[in-house]
């Protein structure tokens, strides 16, 4: 089975701090793996050594069957990844239509980029009527959607997302889910970090848990639920 | 009445050379977190660029023309052969390698030109005065005005109106996350460093055109008044810097005109007061980038 996302005996440290030691983590193509673990436990370090913004010490990152070890990030998103990062980071000072542009703009023409931008637009309403408002104005669940419509503005074959249920109103939560559940019937592989871990192995079909920048415990999402390895390690940190 | 416009008018073009070479820095500073001491130099550059193409028979306006082109090489250059093998690293290193670079072209310009200042001859028409309601107003403060204003306009339009522009601001923001999106980093960075080249470039036309000479240090005062204040309007912040920019040249300009001559000696030491005061009420300056530095 060729795998989305391959990572091997990953490594990342900063300075003096080891945030992820050697840890092995798949993707399925079309499937979604949760990353799960307490806060400090590395899931984000993980998130930020595939999407090429922190070079990793050792191991290996492979995309689609291609090492992709410490490429630039702009070289991993042509290889079909795209980021709905933690904290969201839309651009506050550009509007919803901007942010949006903007994204498209590093990989596909301005003709693709105005199709994708109308058809994200359709797909997510709220967006299309705030089109012209500053993203900083949104709210926290509109914004969350800002930040999932740009990530699919590149069209990724795999979508890194990294808490995308924090902060957000139960209401907005399901949203959310729902949308991610429809990428993943749409052929998109998703490594989905999350700190709401009974949602979280709900739509995963493969869920890892990291404690200390290790794996803790890793296998099929109905194993885990009830598994005294997942409590431990949201409470060991 | 009659003093009170003339020095606003001096007020105006001082503070505009100080505009656009803060708003050189915040954007580099923004995007880079680099706090470039080398700016001066930039400017120094692009004076030194007219000043030999002048005495190589150039006319006036193609000289000037040099000038902002020779600046720009320089900030480009810059930015390739010292800055970008330090990208990334914390801010201290990049200051002192700032230092490093300002201090060996200041000793370049020295050994390689003149210690001293080296004249520039522009028509006399440049230096003359026009009338308007009684009033004398310079030739050159007018047009530093105007050119100031228009560079000040253009690039408002381009960071508005451009695709460019609009991942400059995006960058200014969140750098990492404008990475994430596929935009090329050293791309962003060379526009960011073209952009304050040119401005360092027009400020250093102005200047000579005002003063008829450059020396080596000719970029390195303005520049730390123009250091005063991007800090005075908030430290990454473009509106601020160009803000800052025109209240340190009016502070300036104003101690200079009315402080009576017992205090002219002070009148640094007033000025720099006013700014610390205005920081005590304003600890994020004038207009403070609105969100906070990810690291």
């Amino acid at each position: 089975m060729e795998t989305a996302l391959d990572i091997k005996a990953l490594e990342v440290r900063y300075g003096p701090v080891r945030a992820v030691r050697g840890i092995d983590l798949g993707v399925s193509k079309a499937g979604i793996t949760a990353l799960l673990g307490a806060n400090g436990a590395g899931k984000t370090s993980t998130v930020m050594a595939v999407a090429g913004v922190v070079p990793p010490l050792s191991g290996t990152v492979s995309i689609f069957g291609q090492d992709m070890t410490g490429a630039a990030p702009d070289a991993i998103v042509r290889a079909g990844v795209a980021i709905s990062p933690e904290g969201r980071r839309i651009f506050a000072s550009l509007t919803v239509e901007e942010n949006l542009i903007l994204a498209g703009s590093a990989t596909g023409s301005i003709e693709t980029a105005t199709e994708r931008r109308a058809a994200l637009m359709e797909r997510f309403p709220i967006l299309g009527e705030r089109r012209r408002q500053l993203a900083g104005l949104l709210s926290g669940g509109e914004q969350q959607m800002l930040a999932v419509a740009r990530a699919l503005m590149n069209e990724p074959r795999l979508l890194l997302m990294d808490e995308p249920s924090l902060g957000l109103a139960p209401q907005m939560v399901d949203t959310i889910f729902g949308i991610l559940e429809e990428l993943k019937s749409e052929g998109i592989s998703i490594l989905l970090v999350e700190q709401n871990a009974a949602l979280a192995l709900e739509v995963s079909d493969h869920a890892v848990v990291l404690a200390n920048g290790a794996v803790a415990a890793s296998g099929h999402p109905s194993d885990l639920a009830g598994d005294d390895v997942l409590k431990s390690a949201y409470l060991a940190a | 009445m009659d003093v009170l416009l003339q020095q606003l008018i001096n007020a105006l073009s001082l503070g505009g050379i100080y505009a656009m070479l803060a708003l050189g820095l915040a954007i580099v500073f923004s995007i880079v977190r680099l706090i470039n001491f080398a700016h001066g130099e930039i400017m120094t550059f692009g004076g030194y660029g007219i000043f030999l193409s002048m005495a190589f028979g150039l006319p006036p306006l193609a000289a000037l023309t040099v000038g902002i082109g020779a600046a720009l090489v320089m900030a480009l250059s810059m930015e390739r052969v010292a800055f970008r093998a330090m990208r990334g690293a914390d801010v201290v290193s990049l200051l002192i390698t700032s230092f490093a670079v300002s201090e060996i072209l200041k000793v370049l310009f020295q050994n390689g030109i003149s210690a001293r200042p080296v004249p520039i001859s522009f028509p006399s028409s440049w230096s003359g005065a026009y009338q308007i309601g009684g009033m004398t107003i310079g030739v050159a403060p007018t047009v530093s005005i105007l050119v100031t204003l228009i560079s000040l306009a253009t690039l408002t339009l381009v960071l508005r109106r451009t695709a460019t522009g609009m991942a400059m601001r995006a960058a200014a923001e969140d750098f990492e996350m404008l990475r994430m999106l596929g935009v090329k980093a050293d791309r962003v960075v060379a526009v960011s460093f073209a952009i304050s080249g040119l401005l360092a470039g027009v400020a250093a036309v102005i200047w000579t055109a005002q003063r008829g000479s450059v020396d080596p240090l000719m970029g390195f005062f303005p520049v730390l008044k123009a250091f005063i204040a991007t800090v005075l309007g908030g430290l990454g912040s473009l509106g601020g810097a160009v803000q800052g920019g025109f209240v340190v040249g009016a502070l300036e300009v104003l101690t200079q005109a009315f402080l009576p001559d017992s205090l002219a000696p002070y009148r640094d030491a007033i000025v720099l007061s006013a700014v610390i005061a205005v920081l005590l009420v304003r600890p994020d300056g004038l207009s403070p980038t609105k969100t906070g530095a990810r690291s």
